[in-house]
């Protein structure tokens, strides 16, 4: 009897004896039969649930390792969901503030080609930030309490948006290097094991090339533009290109998710392999309309066959994501008036909505 | 605001769309909005900027009834022992084509 309970217990010890001591009393007390009745209900009860969520467990990684793709109804160890609530929501946050900087400048486009474009882009991000919120309430949370946590500024999103835009030459180089390096992240994003997120990210790359081209073509026409155009634009790139290089995130080792995400496949690949694989698409193309990065030490690795660039100032990154950024107040400023100035609509909608109901009767 | 306009939640209506002609209507995604009037625009607004669409088809969440995965085995079991249900099931001459 007693050896087939310890048999029990060596299999299962892993999960509650932490050390000697602990399994020598717990030897000694097996002898006293109330304490092995109840013991063994422990055993059953406790650790057997808890011998279920590994088997689930392991299964799951299985699932991922056969790159199967995870869909809302499967079960899901909850520190992945809690990941991807995490992530997700960061994500549509960033691309729902990050209509601001843009709209800024929408009434001071030069002409009515650019405006109509500028207006096009802003609304594809206003619907990218709808496609993410979409996906992400799949984990089953709620649209407005992550609307909530945006306005109450508890939530995060991408830095690059807490930086303004001065000229008009920003809105040609935010659409070359920031929707440039967001395409970099989401083309990988776009097969992540989460299905409804990698939908959604298939989705938004097809339009994102669009609003990288109309910034680059900006960049282009203001580099071979009057020397006070070329100016604008090179000093734009001058305060675009390290935030841009920042999006990416903290190095590899300094990035407390990225193992975990890298294991579940949310990530494919990390923030400093995605930063290179930026670098390296980018530099040619400043090349190309005779522009030049503001970083001394950038400069082409034959053997690694990619460039080699500076350190970002990590203090600054720190700053802006805790909130002191030159834009972070306005940006949450901006987006809860808008929520306010919005509530007649909603309400109007809404009234409608119920009379509507009343007539149909459903 | 009002206390009770504070959210802008309001029902979920899923998305199918279909986009050509003959083809089926596929799941696209979901859209909130207080009338089914509104939850078209809306669907149009979010996932047809580029006439992705030529039909749209909007349905309250809460009236989706889905299989579970854990059905995935028993709830489809029946189909799969019924080999006799395809064609490659049957011998006929050779060379008739
Ligand atoms: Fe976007
Ligand atoms: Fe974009």
């Amino acid at each position: 009897m007693i050896i087939v309970f310890l048999k029990v217990i060596n299999n299962k010890d892993r999960f509650f004896i932490n050390n000697k001591i602990e399994k020598q009393i717990i030897g000694i007390l097996l002898d006293v039969d109330w304490f092995k009745l109840l013991y063994y209900i422990y055993l059953e009860i406790i650790v057997g649930d808890k011998m279920e969520d590994e088997k689930k467990l392991s299964e799951f990684q299985r699932r991922i390792n056969s790159g199967e793709v995870i869909e809302p109804k499967d079960w899901m160890p909850e520190r992945y969901r809690k990941q991807l609530i995490r992530m997700m929501g960061q994500h549509a946050h960033s691309e729902y503030v990050g209509m601001l900087p843009e709209a800024n400048w929408i009434t001071r486009a030069p002409s009515l080609r650019r405006k109509l474009i500028l207006l096009a882009k802003v609304q594809d991000e206003a619907g990218h930030g709808l496609y993410l919120y979409s996906a992400t309430e799949t984990l089953g949370v709620d649209r407005k309490d992550l609307l909530e946590q945006l306005l109450e500024g508890k939530a995060k999103y991408s830095s690059i948006f807490n930086y303004p835009t001065l000229s008009w030459a920003d809105m040609g180089v935010i659409g070359w290097l920031v929707d440039g390096a967001a395409i970099v992240n989401q083309t990988v994003l776009a097969k992540s094991s989460y299905g409804p997120y990698s939908r959604a990210m298939v989705r938004i790359c097809k339009e994102e090339n669009f609003h990288k081209k109309q910034g680059y073509e900006i960049v282009a026409t203001l580099a071979k533009g009057t020397p006070e155009q070329k100016k604008m634009v090179q000093d734009s790139v001058n305060r675009f290109w390290w935030p841009a290089l920042m999006m990416f995130g903290p190095h590899d080792k300094e990035s407390p998710n990225s193992a975990e995400l890298m294991r579940w496949k949310v990530k494919l690949k990390s923030n400093d392999e995605l930063r290179q694989r930026f670098v390296d698409l980018t530099v040619p193309q400043a090349r190309a309309v005779g522009l030049t990065l503001p970083d001394p030490e950038l400069k082409y690795n034959k053997e690694r066959r990619s460039w080699d660039f500076g350190e970002i100032n990590w203090d600054e990154f720190y700053n802006v994501i805790k909130g002191n950024g030159p834009m972070n107040k306005e940006r949450i400023k901006a987006r809860k008036e808008a929520h306010e100035n919005g509530a007649w609509v909603r309400e109007a909608a809404e009234a409608y909505a119920a009379k509507h109901k009343i007539n149909r009767k459903i | 605001m009002s206390e009770k306009n504070k959210d802008s939640q309001w029902p979920l209506w899923e998305v199918f769309v279909q986009s050509e002609q003959g083809g089926p209507h596929i799941h696209a995604g979901s859209v909130h909005a207080p009338d089914p009037e509104m939850a078209l625009q809306n669907a149009r607004d979010v996932y047809s900027r580029r006439n992705e669409a030529i039909s749209l088809w909007v349905v309250p969440s809460v009236s989706i009834t889905a299989t579970m995965p854990s059905d995935q085995g028993p709830f489809f079991d029946p189909a799969s022992d019924k080999i006799y249900r395809h064609p490659q099931f049957y011998h006929v001459p050779k060379g008739l084509k």
